[in-house]
């Protein structure tokens, strides 16, 4: 019954309110939400959601009944068991000075990033990768000031033929 | 034909067989009131407040088992229908509202009358819907009635902008609905079923707990059939009763907080428990980890997410109760506990007090009740409020006729009683319906009086007048050092009330009257109501005090503890 993380991907009708629905469904119960990312899916009017949420095994197998509940939810598994890749998008806007950009460049191209803007006082860095990978960049930009940041929460895929699809119910 | 969205709507009700709707008009709905006169077919019942609309709609879809509808206005018509939605969405039941919305343009703007109704009832509705196009609407309405009334039944809401009511679109009923997120399971899976089987023959001390699903599901002959081969005792939940008659020698009444001490032992005693179609209420388990410690435990549910939500469970079955007990019963044959029901019998003797009533000069509620069962025989259909009355009502009529308890149980909403007993009159138009009100209780919607005078409902009140809200009360003298606080309730003159709106009544203040007043009451055409003037200080025994194990019964008061 350990307490630990869980992603949830939920294929959904691309309606307006799905994401209030899922939302406040989580919030109702008791859960907070740690990140939750929504966007289209490989169907036509059906978005999939990524949705990471910390609570014991059997907390989080009664929120994806729930969830499955959810008229506009066509899908939903918990993925954690799984072998999963997940990654995340973020966006950091690094003070940089003359004298700083190259040292910048090094670890951003350490970390297989980019940057993608830059001005005369900063560098704009686009990452992606891992929760673990995008907070070890950015602790080693810290130092140089971080200006701005945003990060896109995780989305999450099972790898191989695996597809993410409605269970038997209480199995 | 092109029709207005107003028409789309009350022709889609039509299809779906609708043929009463309970309602409010106003201002963002009188493009639909306006078209509902073309409409004789849709009776439309007015009532005082829409908290009466939703309730009565409520109990006429429990009585009928078809979908109750309810109709009112934008902003305030439709934020008064949240008690009721609430309530409707805690008891499963199959309800459609239908509300008016500020025309779209408005909509987002803080129009007059604007609130937004579906972002507030997604809590409380099985779903719900804001039509934004008139060519949705027939699809929308088939697809409401259809996730109402399939899998767990419950409200479901459509907001329906002025404009839309009065635009123009093909009429168009879908014959199918297709909601790919939405297929409820019927069957049980048969490797479920056998491990059931398996269960069944090895308990030695086995109990049924029947809940409100085996009432939903009209499943009263399977439970019957699966009780009486087995021999298994049947226990209900509050929602239960009258699924199982009371009369039937394997009947050992209700659970749970005041729940009948040999039916709260047995569940503590039991090494199988048996739920159908019951959800474990902190209200029917009491302290959880004391809940059937020995037992293993059957569920079956239509609501996966029920199973295991707070009681762990060894076999699970998903699926309809009627159906599920259908293939269940093909696979068992007779077997006897003859040892555990004398147990049970037994306990039945050394804990006579639940349904016992006290010798007593003054008029006790308990006496009200039974004397209303002995003078029905039972064949009434009961509907009460929330407080003590409903928990006499639950424990001293004896519930024989299927699906004839009819109570707020999982929110317990105050002042269901009389809208709901109104409701449940126009689904049930030739029985008897007797309406059990507390003096707290029936005041919340005491202007529903005027919808029972306006129609002619002849629904029998009955008042338990204690000048108390009397299970706050109860609560605060066992458990608060007797500090009333906001408790004694002034309570107006009823009978000038039921005088103004035209109702016949009387004050039943002696002992000696209360027969010949329910007599009266019953014998008069059309409505009545009695004002029973009880033990002001009576309380409910058996009681389970809060977060205490259901076997930890108190019979009679506490006694001073501090």
């Amino acid at each position: 019954m350990a307490s630990n993380k869980h992603t949830i991907v939920a294929l959904v009708a691309d309606r307006p309110g799905v994401l209030n629905r899922m939302a406040s469904l989580f919030r109702r119960r008791g859960f907070n939400i740690d990140s939750i990312a929504v966007g289209h899916s490989e169907t036509p009017h059906l978005s999939r959601m990524t949705i990471v949420a910390e609570g014991s095994d059997s907390q989080v197998e009664q929120i994806r009944k729930q969830v499955e509940k959810i008229i506009d939810v066509i899908r939903v598994q918990d993925i954690s068991g799984l072998d999963i890749v997940s990654r995340e998008l973020a966006l950091i806007k690094v003070k940089a000075s003359a004298e700083t950009r190259s040292e910048i460049m090094q670890i951003v191209d350490i970390f297989r990033a980019k940057i993608v803007d830059v001005s005369t006082d900063s560098v704009m860095v686009e990452a992606t990768g891992d929760e673990e990978k995008l907070s070890s960049l950015y602790n080693l930009l810290k130092p140089f000031g971080i200006k701005e940041m945003t990060r896109t929460g995780r989305i999450a895929m099972a790898r191989g033929g695996q597809v993410a699809r409605r269970e038997e119910a209480a199995e | 034909m092109k029709l207005t969205g107003a028409q789309i709507l009350c022709e889609s009700l039509l299809k779906e067989g609708v043929d009463v709707v309970f309602g409010y008009p106003g201002g963002q709905v009188l493009p639909l009131y306006h078209t509902l006169t073309q409409y004789p077919q849709l009776r439309h019942i007015l009532v005082r407040h829409e908290q009466g609309a939703v309730h009565a709609a409520d109990a006429y879809a429990r009585v009928t088992g078809r979908v109750g509808v309810c109709f009112a206005t934008s902003g305030p018509g439709a934020t008064n229908l949240i008690t009721g939605l609430a309530n409707a969405y805690m008891d499963s039941i199959p309800m459609v509202a239908v509300t008016g919305q500020v025309p779209r343009a408005m909509i987002g703007r803080d129009a007059f009358q604007e609130s937004d109704i579906t972002g507030i009832t997604i809590p409380i509705t099985k779903h719900n819907y804001l039509v934004m196009d008139v060519a949705d609407l027939a699809k929308t309405v088939k697809e409401a009635f259809y996730i109402a009334s399939t899998g767990r039944p419950g409200p479901v809401l459509i907001d329906l902008p002025r404009d839309i009511q009065q635009e123009c679109a093909e009429f168009h009923f879908p014959a199918r609905v297709n909601l790919p997120g939405y297929k409820p399971t019927l069957g049980g899976n048969p490797l479920q079923i056998k491990k059931a089987v398996k269960l069944l023959g090895e308990a030695k001390k086995p109990v049924i707990i029947a809940g409100h699903g085996v009432r939903i599901s009209r499943a009263y002959k399977e439970l019957k059939f699966l009780a009486e081969t087995l021999q298994i005792p049947v226990l209900t939940t509050l929602l239960g009763i009258s699924g199982f008659p009371e009369s039937n020698p394997l009947s050992f009444g209700m659970i749970g907080m005041h729940g009948l001490a040999p039916a709260n032992m047995a569940i503590t005693n039991s090494d199988l428990v048996v739920a159908i179609g019951m959800r474990f209420d902190d209200r029917a388990t009491g302290k959880i980890s004391s809940f059937a410690p020995h037992a293993k435990v059957i569920h079956i549910d239509i609501d996966p997410a029920e199973i295991g939500k707070n009681v762990a469970v060894d076999v699970p079955i998903v699926g309809d109760v009627k159906t599920v007990l259908v293939e269940l019963n093909k696979e068992i044959g007779p077997v006897r506990h003859d040892e555990w029901l004398t147990q049970l019998s037994d306990w039945k003797k050394q804990y006579p007090s639940g349904i016992d009533i006290r010798e007593s000069e003054t008029i006790l509620p308990q006496y009200v009740i039974r004397k209303i069962w002995e003078a029905t025989k039972g064949n009434a259909t009961v509907v009460t409020g929330v407080g003590q009355h409903q928990m006499f009502a639950a424990l001293h009529y004896y519930y024989d006729k299927p699906n004839s308890y009819i109570t707020s149980g999982g929110l317990g909403t105050m002042g269901f009683e009389l809208p709901a007993a109104f409701g449940a009159q126009v689904g049930l138009p030739d029985e008897t319906i007797w309406c059990i009100a507390g003096d707290g209780s029936i005041q919340m919607t005491i202007q529903e009086l005027g919808t029972i005078r306006q129609e002619n409902s002849p629904v029998k009140i009955a008042i338990l007048n204690n000048g108390f809200l009397g299970m706050v009360r109860q609560w605060q003298e066992l458990f608060y050092q007797h500090n009333y606080s906001s408790t004694p309730l002034w309570c107006p003159d009823f009978i000038k009330i039921a005088e103004a709106y035209g109702i016949p009544a009387q004050n039943v203040t002696r002992k000696e009257d209360v027969g010949a007043a329910i007599k009266k009451a019953m014998e008069t055409e059309g409505p009545y109501i009695l004002n029973f003037v009880v033990e002001p200080e009576e309380n409910v025994y058996p009681m389970v005090p809060p977060g205490a194990g259901i076997d930890q019964i108190l019979h009679e008061p506490l006694k001073e503890a501090c």
